[in-house]
């Protein structure tokens, strides 16, 4: 049952512009700011909005980490997602991604590094390379998807504000923005969301920050305009839309540790031999498939991974 | 002419005894829907969790208007109602049959091993597997020869029909992973429907010792 109830100012579906339609525009506008541009003219004093684009999509590089498996559709991607901020229903985020706003956007670095501050976006990966990378994104509730994302490895960007020695875990923090974000007028978890690594995990070359899926802009459901996607762990690791990083010396706390410790642990990691209390991680349904697969170890990427865990008992740290 | 009132409209149903066969009809439109829209690919990317759950919550709201209809009967003074709960109580035994096939064949591809362990290690599987074995009975009995026979323990039977209630509402309060809005709709419709059971019996109570 849909507990969706209209209101006078929602946006419906045939007053949103098509996406076509919309990108369409926006080049126009960048074709019109480059001629601003070419006459001398800063083109963010013209159009502060999309032209002052943060990141080139035009040349993306292909990674050896991606897998060659078959892809998700667009459509699958955008359309089931957990993005409790925008509502608890694997539909909500899409139809309540308007309200997300995502320009200007900053993001604050502070605790233990040497260049704590505020950073637009734009600074904070500044003049990046952006790579695609296809991986596997598993959900703890048993279900998978294979998702191009278009990102840059975390650990160069967090090494540029130099932390610490005493930086052993980094957390994140997901906006918090009640007055529009629909979700977060209801204290289903402990706004804002936060999540964290520890230093070695989110150095690791396969955790990276995404700006963007299959090769356009982050849609605003999947975390715009910056999230994190650490495809070894359950999928509620990589929060989406960050607005801080902070460095810490203890081990952080993490939204949905807090809200049932029992059900989910700080690691996290894909582990088909340590249930949820409440479902198997055995299988998972791969989204557009019928009958479920075995689920791997750290999600499959077991081989780059598993030595950063190398001792731990993996059913106590789970 | 008669005038198009609710209780004429109703009767003259009642006189071309179309009654069963429109209520009948009107239960399988869910099943109907969804089943087009799961073979028409309409139901988002995750269709087989979405029939799932569909049809448990059909199940679950057939058998909240199922126990809808005795206080119907006492607050509207009209005996009609009666006529339907058993259909209506046998579609949602229906439908937690289609809930369960489906849990079995496209949820766990019948492996035996598995299912065992979700009904024995999640508490949510063994209480929603208990309200489904609790119906069998009744289902089994709901015919007018086991009403003959088993007479006064019919009804005490049949009583089982609040456990399986509570079980099936607990299942899915804990199912879902944090927000419980939902089922607690199902939670309050359900505590009003047996609240009305303990008005009726505490003012019986009281006429009896007056």
């Amino acid at each position: 049952m849909l507990l969706k109830t209209t209101r006078a100012c929602d946006i419906r579906e045939s007053q949103v512009t098509d996406e076509s339609l919309y990108k369409a525009r926006r080049k126009f506008m960048q074709g019109t700011a480059a001629l601003a541009g070419a006459s001398m003219l800063p083109a963010s004093t013209l159009w502060p909005g999309p032209a002052r684009a943060a990141f080139n999509f035009g040349d993306i590089e292909k990674s050896g980490f991606s897998t060659a498996e078959e892809l998700n559709s667009f459509e699958d991607i955008t359309s089931y997602n957990n993005f409790y901020e925008l509502g608890t229903k694997k539909g909500d985020p899409k139809r309540n991604a308007h309200r997300l706003v995502t320009k200007p956007w900053s993001i604050r670095v502070d605790g233990e590094c040497g260049k704590p501050g505020d950073y637009d976006l734009e600074d904070f990966i500044p003049a990046p390379r952006l790579e695609e990378r296809i991986y596997r994104l598993r959900c703890v509730e048993a279900w998978s998807m294979v998702i191009p994302w278009v990102g840059v490895e975390l650990g160069p960007v967090l090494k540029r504000f130099e932390p610490t020695s005493k930086a052993k875990y980094v957390q994140f923090f997901t906006l918090h923005d009640p007055k529009n974000l629909p979700g977060q007028r209801r204290s289903v978890l402990d706004w804002p969301y936060r999540e964290g690594l520890r230093m070695d995990e989110a150095m690791h070359p396969l955790t990276i920050l995404a700006v963007g899926l299959y090769g356009k802009e982050m849609p605003n459901q999947n975390g715009a305009p910056l999230r994190l996607v650490v495809p070894w762990k359950y999928g509620f690791k990589s929060i989406k839309s960050i607005v801080r990083v902070h460095f810490t010396e203890s081990q952080p706390a993490t939204s949905w540790n807090q809200s049932a410790p029992r059900e989910y642990g700080f690691y996290s990691n894909v582990n088909p031999a340590v249930n949820h209390p409440r479902w198997s991680q055995k299988r998972e349904r791969r989204i557009g498939e019928i009958l479920k697969r075995e689920t791997l170890p750290f999600n499959g990427y077991a081989e780059q991974v598993a030595d950063l865990y190398a001792g731990m008992d993996l059913k106590k740290h789970f | 002419m008669q005038a198009w009132t609710l209780k004429n409209i109703s009767e003259q149903i009642l006189r071309m005894r179309l009654g069963k066969p429109l209520v009948f009809t009107a239960c399988l439109i869910p099943l109907i829907c969804y089943g087009y829209w799961f073979f028409t690919d309409s139901l988002g990317a995750n269709p087989i969790e979405a029939i799932t759950r569909r049809a448990g919550d059909w199940a679950l709201r057939f058998l909240l208007i199922t126990l809808a209809i005795s206080p119907l009967r006492k607050l509207t003074g009209w005996q009609g109602f009666a006529r339907y709960r058993r259909m209506l109580g046998l579609f949602s035994f229906f439908y937690v049959c289609v809930h369960l096939s489906l849990y079995v064949t496209l949820d766990k591809f019948f492996d035996l091993a598995e299912i065992i362990e979700d009904v024995i290690d999640r508490p949510f599987i063994t209480v929603g597997f208990t309200a489904f074995v609790l119906l069998i009975p009744l289902a089994a009995t709901s015919t007018n020869r086991m009403v003959e026979v088993l007479q006064h323990r019919w009804t005490q039977l049949h009583r089982l029909v609040y456990v399986v209630a509570m079980l099936a509402v607990l299942h899915f309060w804990w199912m879902v992973k944090i927000d419980t809005r939902e089922p607690a709709i199902y939670a309050a419709v359900l505590a009003v429907l047996l609240g009305f059971r303990l008005m009726f019996y505490l003012k019986r109570k009281l006429q009896e010792t007056e």
